[in-house]
């Protein structure tokens, strides 16, 4: 069997972390082949060793049959490897063409020459039907466009060998459907394609076969055919995974959530990030904002939270009956708000604090935890001993380990304890399983369902559409700052979420209001 | 009025030379990803080099002040590099704070030449801290032809310094290199977005460490140009023209025809106490003559203040600019996104 790539026992470590761990993968030529594993498996260094970012501590790499070795990304470029990285390596001020042709640029007389390249270019895009705008600076075209320009450098760049580190994670419905058919056509041509990942679905939508990582350990590789989603679910988490989330029909009551004409700038005062925003949330249901990354679910956390402070005059936002528009964030925390904050070390804990700190970073005020000024260490310990036990909070040193020692899904579970034992009855939770694993995001969401039962009023912003038809009740769904539709999530489908999310369709507001 | 204001210019021009060859150092060093905060350090040594270059060598080996000057200019361009060279190993190789490094250099500069002065008697006298200058050596008369373009000819071609065509030839010439060539392309990408340029196989340590010396070059010929032109005495010190011009840089927001510009009215400023002598109107106007029946006892007053208020006022107004211009463009500042971030191969 002929093959394009094969990657040998390969070893790599950061420090103590064993990031891969003797990784064997043999990718055949013309085709596609994913490479599946939770966050932290070691997928992405892999690929990175195999453009020659990182350098392997130990292993071959060949490539169609002859031992190389690829020091640098110019090394792989020569082997004709290209990648599209997870997060775009473009440079935001040059010009689409600039980002092609950087690295590989042609002169004239010690002149930049940029006619040749743009003819290849052209001919390039309508051969694959790529459409850029090669004049336009990359802070100004749409991620999906930035995607077909990182493609683009690989293709001017005669890339045969092709990564495509989480090429999903960005894209709406509709463009994931357009990358796998020009990804499929790459095939077809008899290139070699890798495609990193962690869903399930669109494995067993692409690839021919899929090599499964765990723990930076080389798992299995087997044909798509002979498997379904269950299994290779299985093959990643090393145990079997329940996908449904099994949750009674919601019950609404009370509005204890509102928010009304909510407007918001950018910090220059020149783009409206959050464009008349107005919505509800209920005790006892599950409201979902879905939306691509980057449409203003991130201001409207802030706006919420008190992060940012600074919504427009006339904006109003009610907790439980008051106008929190002017309240500061501790003011809110009173009136109820719990938050589960999208960048859980940055806002959600404090690094370098230990886990009984960080359990009432947002109630250490509170008599029970303070007397006559001083700290009552010995009640806060107590208290987090109980959260441990009650949550599952799993770390070296109990109480008294750092935040920082502990792994991302134990974070998630400290903050999520900490926010949903205090007193509160309205839950935002921005991306609450965002690089978590399949284990843990279980874990999140039946917590969300259970504090729905409860009676609380819950909004979560997600980017993972499949989450949002699982646990919403009810379903937002945002684009380029505004409310694009409200949908039942019982009688809508993924792929009408995505016509809402590209904004190519819009609800108008008499829908809207039949709708509640 | 004519003779006045070409005066003036020329002044202005004068002034100006300096702050763009040293921002435009500044720029390309920044553009690239390294913060250099050690202009002034560089362009003291620069000048101190160069000076003692053309004070040194015996005239007698030159046919002319001009290539004496040349030769100068690469002296200064020496030391510059070599400066240049220890904020590259300590910000590049050794990852070390770059505001530190350059702070440090920014010490040692006039720390150095100082010491060097007076311990070498490199100076007029004895224990002197002062190298005297006689930079009009090195005036250019009048260039043949162009010379007798009106009002051009005056200002451009008719009792000018060397350094006003370097200056110029090396503001075009900095501006092709950042944005037609292809190494202004990847430093450019090196400083906006490293990993960007690591992906596509560019060197940014080989782009880097080229930038920085491109700013000692630069920087050091800024301190050589500065005080050949611009003073008779040097006494270790460019008067903070290097921070001036790290000023012009990001006013010019790395630049090279905004450098120019923002240079030009730095420069207009800097020397508008020098300039209103040259015209009476304006003098008379600045400082009116104490009318001859004042009272005596507020002859004192008036002298006081026309002799030590107005000019301390004229002379605080770059710096009055620099605070006003620096808070009104600091939001819309288009600096390269990774200056002064270290870069490691290895970071995820």
């Amino acid at each position: 069997m002929d093959y394009a790539i094969e990657m040998l026992n390969i070893t790599k470590t950061f420090g103590p972390l064993i990031a891969n761990n003797d990784v064997t993968m043999q990718v055949k030529k013309g085709e596609i082949h994913a490479i599946l594993g939770e966050n932290g498996a070691g997928k992405s260094t892999l690929m990175s060793i195999l453009f020659g970012l990182y350098k392997a501590d130990g292993g071959i790499i060949k490539i169609n049959g002859e031992q190389v070795d690829i020091k640098d990304p110019n090394d792989a470029n020569r082997l004709k490897i290209g990648m599209v990285h997870q997060h775009f390596k473009l440079v935001e001020v040059f010009t689409v063409l600039q980002n092609i042709i950087l690295g590989v640029e042609n002169t004239k007389r010690g002149f930049l020459e940029t006619d040749s390249a743009r003819k290849k270019i052209i001919e390039l895009s309508e051969r694959y039907n790529l459409k850029i705008d090669l004049d336009k600076q990359i802070r100004d075209i749409s991620v999906g466009m930035q995607q077909r320009v990182e493609i683009m450098k690989m293709l001017y760049r005669d890339a045969d060998i092709l990564i495509f580190d989480e090429p999903t994670a960005v894209l709406t419905p509709q463009e994931i459907d357009g990358l796998f058919d020009v990804i499929r056509f790459f095939a077809k041509e008899g290139k070699s394609i890798i495609i990193i990942t962690h869903k399930l679905n669109e494995i067993m939508d692409i690839a021919d076969r899929c090599t499964i990582l765990r723990k930076g350990k080389c798992i299995k590789t087997v044909d798509v055919k002979d498997v379904n989603a269950e299994v290779l679910a299985e093959l990643m988490v090393g145990r079997e995974v329940n996908f449904t989330v099994e949750k009674t029909v919601a019950v609404p009551k009370e509005i204890v959530f509102e928010v009304q004409n909510l407007n918001l700038f950018d910090k220059d005062k020149t783009k409206k990030i959050l464009n008349d925003i107005n919505f509800n949330v209920r005790s006892g249901e599950i409201v979902c904002v879905a939306g691509i990354e980057g449409n203003g679910q991130t201001q409207l956390v802030r706006a919420i939270s008190g992060l940012n402070p600074s919504v427009e005059a006339g904006s109003v936002m009610i907790l439980n009956g008051i106008n929190i528009v002017d309240k500061s964030i501790r003011d809110r925390i009173e009136l109820g708000l719990s938050h589960i904050p999208e960048d859980r070390q940055r806002y959600g804990l404090i690094m370098d604090y230990n886990l009984s700190e960080n359990m009432v970073s947002n109630t250490y005020y509170h008599p029970e935890f303070q007397k006559h000024g001083l700290i009552r260490f010995d009640q806060i310990k107590k208290y987090t001993e109980d959260l441990i036990q009650k949550y599952d909070i799993r770390s070296s040193l109990g109480a008294t380990s750092s935040a920082r020692s502990m792994s991302g899904g134990n974070q998630q579970k400290a903050i999520i304890a900490r926010e949903t034992s205090k007193n509160h009855n309205f839950l935002l939770a921005a991306q609450p399983t965002r690089g978590l694993d399949v284990g843990a995001i279980e874990y999140v969401h039946k917590t969300l369902i259970a504090e729905r039962d409860r009676g609380n009023a819950i909004l979560v912003i997600s980017l993972e559409l499949d989450e949002v038809m699982n646990i919403s009740d009810r379903i937002l769904v945002m684009h380029e700052g505004s409310i694009y539709a409200e949908l039942d999530p019982k009688k809508t489908t993924i792929s009408e979420i995505g016509l809402y999310m590209s904004g190519s369709k819009r609800q108008t507001s008499e829908v809207k209001h039949e709708q509640v | 009025m004519y003779d006045s204001i070409v005066s003036y210019l020329a002044l202005v021009l004068l002034a100006a030379i300096p702050l763009i060859v040293t921002a435009l150092g500044g720029m390309f060093t920044e553009r690239g990803g390294v913060t250099n905060i050690s202009l002034e350090g560089i362009m003291i040594i620069g000048a101190f080099v160069g000076l003692v270059t053309v004070n040194k060598l015996p005239a007698s080996w030159f046919s002319s002040n001009f290539v004496l000057y040349l030769c100068g200019m690469i002296a200064a361009v020496i030391g510059g590099l070599i400066f240049a060279g220890i904020h590259a190993i300590a910000a590049i190789k050794m990852k070390a704070n770059q505001i530190i490094s350059a702070t440090a250099i920014n010490t040692l500069a006039p720390a150095l030449a100082l010491f060097l002065t007076m311990s070498l008697t490199l100076g007029e006298a004895q224990g002197s801290d002062k190298i005297l200058v006689n930079g009009t050596r090195f005036i250019i008369e009048r260039v043949p032809l162009l010379a007798d373009i009106p009002f051009i000819g005056e200002v451009f071609f008719t009792n000018v310094y060397p350094s006003l065509y370097f200056g110029i030839a090396i503001l075009v010439i900095s501006s092709i290199v950042l944005y037609k060539t292809k190494f202004g392309l990847r430093l450019r990408a090196c400083g906006e977005n490293p990993h960007a340029a690591d992906a596509a196989g560019i060197n940014i340590y080989k782009m880097r460490y080229q930038g920085v010396f491109i700013s000692g070059i630069l920087a050091s010929l800024g301190g050589y140009f500065l005080v050949t032109s611009f003073t008779n005495e040097f006494d270790a010190t460019v008067s903070g023209f290097g921070f001036l011009a790290i000023a012009v840089m990001i006013f010019g927001n790395w630049k090279p025809k905004n450098i120019a510009f923002t240079a030009l009215f730095f420069a207009a400023l800097l020397t508008l106490s020098k300039g209103v002598a040259f015209f009476p109107a304006l003098e008379n106007w600045l400082y009116p003559p104490i009318p001859a029946d004042t009272p005596p006892e507020q002859i004192a007053f008036l002298t006081y203040v026309s002799t030590k208020v107005i000019p301390n006022i004229i002379s605080m107004l770059p710096y009055i600019a620099t605070l006003a211009v620096l808070v009104l463009s600091s939001k819309k500042s288009a600096a390269p996104k990774a200056s002064g971030l270290i870069y490691d191969k290895g970071e995820r």
